[in-house]
């Protein structure tokens, strides 16, 4: 990153240089920071406004904590799984001979996929997987085979997964694709005359300068699926209690015990997304150092 | 080389998850009438009023996003790369939060903070909510758009463009408006596209600020019809499509702005 160059010449003369800056700066601090610390001022607050860590504790009831494991474990998998198979096509892309002409696409694909969350997509898994979807019919019709006998239900923890990963495979692809054409051909011909097999680069070469950025990318997977709200309401409506849609349901006044209880919620989040948004930052600086 | 194996088996099982829900979708939105494909659904949704309004305020509101998101960034990111260069990091990571932050979060600190009891009573009107939803879209698109337009900057010498021009006495909105905004254009509109995706099928901010839009329209016509979401569902995918399709023509016109994006 080039800073402009620092040319000896005159600055325009404009003692209140600041004032440029004032516009964002109070547009960041109306709409993004005041509201965020609001939130979480609240958290630590009664409804008269004494100090309190009650919020916080009444996070650790059953039915809370219960939403949090489950969100946790959803964005997981969804993240393990998103890495895994995102590396897979994004390595099959790159290394693996396939025509040239088919990266592009894939590239475009992913830009459009992973932007493709919310209400839509779980309609497009209804109508391909739900109990007269696309697949489901033709899989009875076709093979006798019914899925939903078989115990698959779109409204459950692996079919919330199954959609997640319509959006966290593409991010995968669209963020490890630069990373593995960073892999310089010298080190494989490195590794070879060496006489390392291609398993021995993999272990031995390859995967230890990509780990930061699988990790880093997984953390992002991670934050990404545990903040998505759209895609799961209308999918399951309120019957599966992830995090954000209990969130969602008290903001909307549907349970009303206790307001500040929403705060608490919403606190959580932030802490949980921050953890992973962190860890990306760190690991991603890491990399830095090799692929620059 | 050959192609190995194992590639096109990745890349064929990828290509099959990818594609059945998008073909099962199509497929779905033909079925209404019985026995035979048709384009009911679609005559059914582009014939509801609700749609036309709730489709109607969405574009509506990306439009003022993309303005106001211009007219915020665009200056911002000039003037630090003119004047404060250190506070780079510091106006990226800003752009940056929300991100990390849960719309969610951020809508809930909005009902909280502008609520009719507060300093800025915002939602006590509909003016003053859909000006807030705006905002928060602004907010939500900060990222990309902070992003695409410090791209579009690199790529020009920000400095001596500054210098001509006040040289031949220009001020600062004939600088910004006439010389910086047309040289980062194309940059502007790839940030511009991607946030006409966001915005146009959002559903969280809209749905908690109780606003006419088309995400909280498609959620319920998906809670109470049968194959129309599906034909929502398509004509979302092809607006995503299109615009994010734009986004990369745009980008890919952008000189030099392929060099250190990764």
């Amino acid at each position: 990153m080039t800073a402009p160059p620092h040319t000896p010449a005159r600055k325009p003369v404009l003692p209140l240089g600041w004032l440029g800056l004032f516009p964002f700066a109070l547009f960041a601090l109306l709409f993004l920071i005041l509201p965020t610390m609001n939130i979480v001022t609240g958290a630590f607050q009664t409804a008269d406004g004494t100090p309190t860590l009650q919020n916080i504790a009444n996070l650790f009831q059953p039915s809370i904590l219960s939403a949090y494991w489950i969100s946790i474990r959803i964005s997981f998998a969804t993240a393990l799984l998103g890495c895994l198979i995102g590396f897979g096509i994004a390595a099959a892309v790159t290394l693996g001979n396939l025509p040239g002409w088919l990266r592009g696409p894939v590239m475009t694909f992913s830009g459009v996929a992973s932007n493709f969350a919310g209400v839509p997509l779980s309609f497009a898994f209804i109508a391909t997987l739900g109990r007269v979807g696309l697949v489901t019919v033709l899989l009875r019709e076709w093979f006798g085979l019914n899925l939903y006998s078989l115990g698959f239900n779109l409204l459950s923890f692996w079919g919330l997964t199954l959609v997640y990963l319509f959006f966290q495979i593409p991010l995968m692809v669209l963020i490890v694709t630069p990373a593995l054409d960073g892999l310089r051909r010298e080190w494989r011909e490195a590794s070879d005359i060496l006489g390392a097999t291609g398993g021995q680069y993999w272990r031995m070469v390859a995967l230890p300068i990509l780990t930061p950025t699988l990790l880093g990318t997984f953390a992002l997977l991670f934050a990404n699926s545990f903040g998505a709200v759209a895609t799961a309401y209308a999918l399951t409506g309120s019957s599966l209690s992830i995090v954000p849609i209990v969130l969602f349901a008290q903001i909307r006044g549907d349970v009303l015990q206790d307001p500040h209880l929403g705060y608490a919620l919403a606190f959580g989040m932030i802490v949980v997304t921050g953890i992973a948004n962190g860890l990306y930052v760190w690991l991603r600086a890491k990399t830095e150092r090799w692929t620059v | 080389m050959k192609p190995k194996a194992w590639s096109w088996l990745v890349f064929l099982l990828g290509f099959a998850y990818f594609a059945l829900p998008l073909i099962g979708t199509l497929e779905f939105s033909l079925r209404k009438r019985r026995g035979e494909y048709s384009l009911d659904a679609y005559v059914w949704v582009f014939e509801d009023t609700q749609f036309r309004e709730t489709f109607g305020y969405s574009v509506v509101m990306a439009l003022l996003t993309i303005v106001f998101g211009m007219l915020l960034v665009v200056p911002t990111a000039y003037w630090v790369r003119l004047r404060y260069p250190r506070l780079r990091p510091v106006v990226e990571f800003i752009t940056l939060l929300p991100l990390v932050i849960p719309p969610i979060v951020i809508v809930f600190g909005y009902i909280r903070l502008y609520n009719t009891s507060s300093f800025l009573p915002m939602t006590g009107t509909t003016f003053g909510t859909n000006l807030l939803l705006m905002f928060g879209y602004v907010t939500l698109s900060l990222p990309y758009m902070y992003r695409a337009v410090d791209t579009g900057l690199r790529t020009i010498d920000v400095r001596t463009l500054t210098e001509a021009a006040q040289s031949l006495g220009a001020g600062w909105v004939t600088i910004i408006g006439r010389i910086i905004l047309p040289n980062v254009l194309i940059a502007v509109m790839s940030g511009a596209f991607v946030t006409f995706a966001i915005v146009i099928g959002e559903f969280v901010l809209a749905a908690l600020l109780n606003r006419p839009a088309f995400g909280p329209y498609m959620q319920l016509i998906g809670a109470n019809r049968a194959y129309e979401p599906a034909a929502l569902a398509v004509i979302a995918f092809t607006i995503t499509w299109f615009c994010i399709g734009l986004m990369q023509v745009a980008s890919r016109m952008t000189p030099q702005s392929r060099a250190k994006r990764s």
